[in-house]
């Protein structure tokens, strides 16, 4: 996030898209509530009659994978209206000029067509994120899990730089991050273009000094994202180590996944419980879960806070860090003497310099957000405040693509897919804990009401449903909520493995799959 | 204390304090070191100024005033601890205690549980006069897992209704009638789960009687130990709301919000309130395994393990070359996993294969 927690409350108008929060973030959601008890707009923008819709003062309820249509005409709107902040546009960004004849033709009649929302509701939204004292926008998944991922977050970007709302309190485009340290991960280099600290390894001097503290070169090139070195398996890629992932189940098309895992000579799972993924593994060791290992997690406005031991493991459990450990020095990698979770983490603080500033000590009580670039430094609660990173704020012109897979006569309905408040992910954790299944039994596709009379289903009993790579049997539940033609699930149960039928598209620049939407068929089996 | 400038003060039991505009007499007080009792208190909300537990004498007014809802005015002499309002404080816990089936409550009912039995042995109040008639009726046929709702605890303090409304932006619990006939309730008198609770958990941790407690937490009051907690953060969503383990001997036995949580500030929802307990399910592995010729995972020690996975490692290096390799990371285990991951396919194969699950 651009801003910290604590400015979900200060701002006057809040735009969230795709993202639904009251189940996915509830915490960061009730910051919302009080925002908006205390007088604040909600513009929602979800295809799903989600709880923010319920208490927006607009709600957008556009066409699964129609964003980038939807946010040119916003732009074009404020921009028509007169309510681009010149100030901000002169003194901090590029390439205004180009942007602002680029959204000349892309009227919210237009986007009406592509989005089915009213062109007066997108006026209305957009004259009132673009009078906005602070506005701040918000988003998750519903915004990046597309082919044009991207440039739906770039399309964000546009809007805030117009209109000048970021680098200030209270405003600010920000992604709520889905899983606990899945900032945490980046943040130490644990992706195929960037070092700890998200130092660019295409930059030569940032290889040098890796190459200097790891004692070897390092590929002056990309590596392949997971999804191109799933594709690759057995062809290219020959053995793999996966950690607390359950690939099988969370990726896009299962079949795939599993055929390509089975192909290698040697697949190493660390987890805690033997999952559909660590099945197929040759060898899979048992790592310390939450509670039981001390360790740093870096939450979604990258404050960077303590996790503690309280509890021993079970058996003979070991914290991953040290798993790695061990299989390095047996390879003769060295650098890996690591004796506790305090050494790898300092370690990690003195080559990033987001965390220079930081180190095990330091972040005992959990008040520094990165960056913090040296020992004297407060932290940076809100990024881009007076200047952006790269000098200035650069808009983009984007245009509206269709989505990977488009609805058709064989497969007429737009699936969608998201989490559910109790559940988290395939459930390895919630599943096992006492009680989440009285709130949520079993999987459920939600479909609007009157869809499922015409559809010949009946609420709680079964539909088969069908892509153009699989097919799956799932209860249907009569939900006002999904629109007609759309249809939702989850991702969170093995017995109704969605990844069967998602998978039809990646955006080109990050291979994020388009797990939002995938054209199915729903039929009374 | 006293002041230094010319801020605005007030005389508190005879000395002069400074205040900030706006605040209220107990939130001075607190800052000045003055232990007022409280019950239908909560700092994060509005002040509701129900239970009447935290009066102090205003010199110049006629009754005793509840300084949570009452606000400093310049001059203003105020009486914290003076023998009028003790005795008064006094009687009101002895009334709440005659209204009340129960004054000793589990530890493990929940965060603010003790807050009434302590102040019943401060104004030692403890009558034994329970009267047999109380407000509430207590809900044994709510079937839900995580929240016990036994009003007959209920000292009507309205904690709970308002951190779900101010708090959660929920609303899901009310009052219902008055006086004796007070009932705290969910719309149409239902279960929790038919309302628009969430079971965020918020309502039992601040109930200050034990009417409201944490069903999970209370499952383990037979383990034996004392109670522990360590301050660490929630294992599911980017919030990283902190929480406070309960654990006795090695036994995790419940999570507490924590109320100073640099993210969540006291809040948490259902996740990270009820859903600990996978730490020490059965279904943990607690030993390596290893494929052996039979096609079957085994049971192996750990040097048999770790030789096996370095081994195989290295074959696939020497017969396919370092790009054969690939690491993923967890956005679930903690920094030093991640790290350690990447400098493992960096450091040992000099690549970028390496990614995290962030695209899935
Ligand atoms: S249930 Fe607890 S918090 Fe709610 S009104 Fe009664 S005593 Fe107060
Ligand atoms: S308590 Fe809920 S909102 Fe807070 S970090 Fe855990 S899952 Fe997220
Ligand atoms: S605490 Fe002030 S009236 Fe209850």
């Amino acid at each position: 996030m651009s801003n910290p927690l604590e400015d979900m409350e200060k701002p006057d108008v809040i735009f969230c898209i795709g993202t639904n929060m009251t189940e996915c973030h509830p915490v960061a959601a009730t910051r919302l509530k009080r925002a908006i008890a205390n007088g604040a707009k909600l513009i929602t923008a979800d295809p799903r009659r989600i709880a923010l819709a319920e208490l927006a003062d607009v709600y957008l309820p556009l066409r699964v994978g129609s964003d980038v249509s939807l946010l040119l005409a916003m732009a074009h709107v404020i921009h028509r209206e007169g309510l681009t902040n010149q100030g901000f546009v002169e003194g901090r960004t590029t390439e205004a000029e180009a942007f602002l004849e680029h959204i000349e033709k892309f009227t919210p009649e237009w986007a009406e067509t592509i989005t089915e929302v009213p062109a007066a509701d997108i006026e209305r939204a957009a004259i009132l994120y673009g009078k906005a004292e602070r506005g701040a926008i918000y988003y998750t998944l519903g915004i990046t899990e597309h082919i044009c991922g991207v440039d739906n977050v770039q399309s964000l970007c546009n809007l805030a730089l117009m209109t000048g709302n970021i680098g200030r309190e209270g405003t600010g485009v920000n992604p709520m991050r889905g899983q606990n340290n899945i900032q945490g991960a980046g943040d130490a280099g644990a992706l195929p273009n960037n070092y700890p600290g998200f130092q660019s390894v295409l930059d030569p001097a940032y290889q040098k000094k890796f190459e200097t503290v790891y004692g070897r070169k390092v590929d002056l090139e990309l590596g392949p994202t997971k999804v191109r070195a799933l594709e690759a398996c057995g062809d290219g890629i020959h053995a793999m180590i996966i950690n607390g992932e359950n690939t099988v189940v969370t990726d896009p098309e299962r079949h795939h996944c599993e055929e390509a895992l089975k192909s290698l000579d040697q697949l190493v799972v660390i987890d805690l419980f033997l999952t559909e993924t660590a099945e197929l593994a040759d060898v899979v060791f048992p790592a310390t879960a939450w509670g039981e290992t001390d360790g740093v997690q870096t939450n979604t406005e990258r404050r960077v806070q303590r996790l503690r031991k309280a509890v021993e493991p079970p058996g003979e459990a070991m914290p991953d860090w040290w798993i790695v450990s061990q299989i390095a020095r047996r390879m003769g990698t060295p650098g890996f003497d690591f004796e506790s979770a305090k050494d790898v983490f300092n370690e990690l603080c003195e080559l990033s310099p987001l965390y220079a500033g930081l180190d095990w000590d330091r972040i005992d009580r959990g008040e520094y957000h990165w960056p913090v670039p040296h020992k004297d430094h407060p932290g940076t609660p809100i990024l881009h405040q007076g200047t952006f990173e790269n000098g200035r704020g650069i808009f983009k012109l984007i245009r509206y693509r269709d989505p990977a897979e488009v609805i058709s006569d064989e497969f007429p309905v737009w699936l969608t897919t998201g989490r559910r408040l109790p559940n988290y992910h395939t459930r390895t954790q919630t599943g096992r804990a006492a009680g989440i299944d009285y709130l949520a039994p079993g999987e459920r596709l939600e479909i609007h009401p009157e869809d499922v009379v015409d559809w010949g289903l009946e609420d709680g009993g079964w539909a088969k449903m069908t892509s153009s790579r699989g097919c799956m049997m799932v209860r249907v539940e009569a939900n006002a909520r999904s629109p007609r033609g759309t249809v939702f699930t989850s991702f969170s149960f093995n017995d109704a493995p969605v990844n069967v039928l998602t998978g039809g598209g990646y955006d080109p620049v990050t291979d994020t799959a388009e797990l939002k939407v995938c054209p199915v068929r729903v039929e009374r089996p | 204390m006293s002041t230094n400038g010319t801020g605005p003060s007030i005389v508190l039991d005879g000395e002069k304090v400074a205040y900030t505009p706006g605040e209220t007499v107990y939130e001075a007080a607190t800052r000045h070191g003055k232990d007022i009792p409280t019950l239908c208190y909560d700092p994060r909300l509005e002040p509701f100024g129900g239970c009447r537990l935290c009066v102090v004498e205003v010199e110049g007014a006629r009754a005793p005033v509840a300084s949570c809802t009452a606000q400093c005015q310049a001059g203003m002499e105020v009486r914290t601890r003076s023998a009028r309002v003790e005795v008064h404080r006094r009687t009101l816990m002895e009334m709440l205690v005659s209204e009340n089936r129960e004054v000793e409550v589990d530890e493990l009912t929940s965060l603010a549980s003790q807050e009434m039995t302590e102040l019943v042995d401060r104004y030692e109040a403890r009558t034994g006069r329970f009267q047999g008639r109380q407000s509430g009726a207590s809900r044994p046929d709510d079937p839900n897992p995580f929240i016990m709702r036994d009003y007959d605890n209920c000292i009507s303090c309205y904690r709970c209704v308002r951190v779900c409304a101010e708090q959660e932006g929920d609303y899901a619990i009310s009052v219902k009638g008055r006086g004796f006939d007070t009932q705290i309730t969910v719309e149409f008198d239902g279960h929790l789960k038919d309302s628009a609770c969430t079971f965020c958990g918020q309502c039992v941790q601040t109930c200050p009687t034990g009417a409201l407690g944490d069903l999970k937490a209370l499952a383990y009051r037979d383990v034996a130990g004392e109670t522990k907690k360590t301050r660490t953060v929630c294992p599911y969503c980017g919030v990283g709301c902190a929480v406070d383990l309960l654990t006795r001997g090695n036994t995790l036995i419940g999570v507490q919000p924590a109320m100073d949580g640099p993210a969540n500030k006291g809040a948490l929802c259902v996740k990270g309130q009820f859903a600990f307990d996978f730490v020490q399910h059965p279904d943990r592995l607690a030993h390596p395994l290893v494929r052996g010729e039979d096609g079957e995972l085994h049971q192996a020690g750990w040097d048999e393990a770790l030789d096996r996975a370095a081994e195989g490692f290295l074959r696939v290096r020497e017969r396919y070359g370092r790009h054969a390799v690939y690491g993923v990371a967890s956005g679930r285990a903690p920094h030093e996993a991640a790290y350690t991951m990447q400098k493992f396919i960096r450091g040992g194969f000099g690549t970028n294969h390496i990614d995290n699950c962030s695209r899935a």
